[in-house]
C-alpha cells in the first residue's frame, strides 16, 4: 500500500511497518542534498515529529513522522551519499522503516491519485 | 514585499525563465535562485569551466564632476569611503565601503574611474539608500545617475576569457580589475575584470535592450551554463566574499569584518589623506589597536552545514559563547561545510577549536584561513 502526507512524505506499507520517504517533488524542490540526519533505531515518534533532517547546498529542513511509531531500520546510504535521496526518492532513497502504532490510521493518509492532484 | 506582483523584473527576466530559472523574491527583484542543473552542479561547473549570472538586481551608478574635473569626483566620493579613490588609475576599479558616523558599514561597492566620470556598482537591497546617500553628501558637486537601463551580468571561471574573447579579442589584455568599454554583438558594454567567486572572471554591463542577445551569445558557448543565486552563494563564501547584510552591516566596521585590506595605506593616519570618512574617528583607532571581535573563516569537522545565526562556544556545552556564524552552508568544492562569521579576539587565531550550536547540539567546528579556496585572479 503506498500512502502519502501533505508533507510530501511517502509510506510503503507492508504487515504494520511502513518504509518511509520524501516524494520525487520534495527532492526537486529542495535540490541537491549535502547532508541528511536520521532518527535512532528505537526511537518512537509521534505523527509531525521530527524525525530526520536535511540539508541541502542552500537550506535545511525538516522531515516529519507522518504516523505514530517506533523506528526499526534506518537507511545508512543516504547518510554517506545524500544525492541517493534526489536520484531515486522514491526507491534507494528511502529515509526509515516505521513500526505503526495504530495501521489503521494509514487509511487517512492520501493514495497516490490523490497526491498527483495536490502537487499539480 | 510579499506579494509578487510588486517584485521588479531584471532586463534578462524573459530570458531567466526560458532558461528554466527557478524564481525567488530577492531584495526585490524577481531573481532565479538556479536553473535546470540545480545549485550544486552550477557551483561546480563555474569553477571548472565558466557560468554567466544576472546580476542586474544591483545599482550602477555614474558619478560625474559638475566641474567637469573628474578629480572633484574622486575627492567627493572620498568622503564617503575609507578607499584611495584619487590615486585609482583611468580604466582601474576598486573595492570600497560605504561607512556611517559609527564606523558601521552602509554597503559595500565597486568604484571604477571611467576616465571623465566614476561608475560605482551597488548592492540592490541597498541602492536606494545609497543613491540617496551618495545625493545628499555629494549631489552638490556631482552629478549622480541610476542606471536601471542597463542589465549587469557576471562571467566566471577559468574558461571565461576565452568564452569572451569569442565576442571581443582585446580582452585577454585586461588584468584583475581593469575596466573597459567595449562592442559586443554591436552593444555598448562596460566590461571589467573582477567578480564575486574567486574565480578569474568578468562583469558586464548592457544596455537593457541588447543584453538578452549578448547574453545568448555568451550562453551559446558549449562552455557556459547559466547560473543562479543559490551558487552566487556557495561560491561567494567559499571564497571568502562577505554577503552584505549577512556578514557586514551597520553594525560592524571594516576592522571587525577584516576588511582593512580594502583602506590604502593614503587614507590612515600618517597618509597624505588621513580620515575625512564617517566614523573615521573609530576606525583609524581600530586600525592602530584592534578590534574586540572579527570575522573569520570556520570549518566543521563533521558533514552538517553550520548556517548563519548559530551560535559559537568554546565549549561543548555551550556555556562559553565568543561568538557567531553569519553564512555558512556547503562548500561543493571544499566538498563540506564552510562558515564564517565573528569572534571575539581570543578565539580569531586560525586554528583555534570552537563548537556551533546546531539543533540543540555542539558541533566542533575550526576557525580557518579565508578563502576557502584559492583565488584564480588574473593579476
Amino acid at each position: 500500500m503506498l500512502k502519502f502526507t501533505e508533507e510530501h512524505e511517502w509510506l510503503k506499507i507492508e504487515g504494520g511497518v511502513a518504509t518511509v520517504g520524501i516524494t520525487t517533488h520534495a527532492a526537486e524542490q529542495l535540490g541537491d542534498l549535502v547532508f541528511v540526519e536520521l532518527p535512532e533505531v528505537g526511537a518512537t515518534f509521534s505523527k509531525g515529529g521530527d524525525a530526520s533532517t536535511v540539508e541541502s547546498v542552500k537550506a535545511a529542513s525538516d522531515v516529519y513522522c507522518p504516523l505514530d511509531g517506533e523506528i526499526v531500520e534506518v537507511n545508512e546510504a543516504i547518510v554517506a551519499d545524500p544525492s541517493l535521496v534526489n536520484s531515486d526518492p522514491q526507491g534507494a532513497g528511502w529515509f526509515f522503516k516505521l513500526k505503526l502504532a495504530n495501521p489503521a490510521d494509514a487509511d487517512a493518509l492520501m493514495d497516490e491519485a490523490a497526491y498527483k492532484e495536490l502537487v499539480g | 514585499m510579499d506579494g509578487s506582483s510588486e517584485l521588479k523584473k531584471t532586463p534578462l527576466h524573459a530570458l531567466n525563465l526560458s532558461l528554466g530559472g527557478r524564481m525567488v523574491p530577492f531584495a526585490g527583484y524577481e531573481m532565479p535562485v538556479q536553473y535546470a542543473a540545480g545549485v550544486m552542479k552550477e557551483h561546480l561547473h563555474t569553477r571548472a569551466a565558466a557560468g554567466l549570472f544576472d546580476v542586474s538586481h544591483m545599482g550602477q551608478v555614474t558619478v560625474r564632476a559638475r566641474s567637469g574635473d573628474n578629480a572633484d569626483a574622486a575627492r567627493a566620493l572620498e568622503t564617503l569611503v575609507p578607499v584611495d579613490v584619487l590615486g585609482l588609475g583611468e580604466g582601474r576599479q576598486r573595492y570600497a565601503l560605504f561607512t556611517n558616523n559609527d564606523g558601521g558599514i552602509l554597503d559595500d561597492l565597486m568604484i571604477a574611474n571611467r576616465g571623465d566620470h566614476f561608475y560605482v556598482v551597488v548592492n540592490a537591497a541597498c541602492k536606494d539608500a545609497d543613491f540617496a546617500h551618495m545625493q545628499a553628501a555629494i549631489g552638490d558637486v556631482c552629478e549622480l545617475t541610476l542606471h536601471d537601463d542597463r542589465a549587469l551580468v557576471a562571467l566566471q571561471g577559468p574558461h571565461a576569457e576565452s568564452v569572451l574573447a569569442e565576442l571581443w579579442a582585446d580582452v585577454s589584455s585586461m588584468r584583475f580589475m581593469d575596466v573597459r568599454a567595449c562592442d559586443l554583438h554591436d552593444a555598448d558594454c562596460i566590461v571589467s575584470r573582477s567578480g564575486y567567486t574567486g574565480e578569474d572572471g568578468f562583469e558586464i554591463s548592457i544596455p537593457a535592450d541588447l543584453a538578452e542577445a549578448v547574453c545568448r551569445r555568451l550562453l551559446d558557448h558549449p562552455d557556459v551554463l547559466p547560473i543562479g543565486l543559490g551558487a552566487r552563494d556557495s561560491l561567494r563564501l567559499e571564497a571568502g566574499l562577505c554577503l552584505y547584510g549577512n556578514d557586514i552591516d551597520t553594525t560592524t566596521t571594516p576592522v571587525e569584518g577584516a576588511l582593512e585590506w580594502a583602506i590604502q595605506k593614503v587614507r590612515r593616519t600618517g597618509g597624505d589623506r588621513t580620515g575625512g570618512f564617517p566614523g573615521a574617528e573609530i576606525i583609524l583607532d581600530q586600525l592602530e589597536n584592534g578590534a574586540e571581535r572579527r570575522r573569520v573563516g570556520l570549518k566543521a569537522e563533521g558533514r552538517a552545514p553550520i548556517r548563519g545565526g548559530a551560535v559559537l562556544a568554546t565549549d561543548a556545552e555551550g556555556e562559553d559563547v565568543v561568538g557567531t556564524v553569519t553564512s555558512g552552508g556547503f562548500g561543493p568544492n571544499v566538498d563540506g561545510p564552510v562558515a564564517m562569521g565573528y569572534v571575539t579576539k581570543s578565539a580569531a587565531t586560525p586554528g583555534t577549536q570552537l563548537y556551533a550550536g546546531v539543533r540543540g547540539k555542539f558541533l566542533p567546528i575550526t576557525v580557518a584561513t579565508l578563502p576557502f579556496v584559492k583565488n584564480t585572479f588574473k593579476r
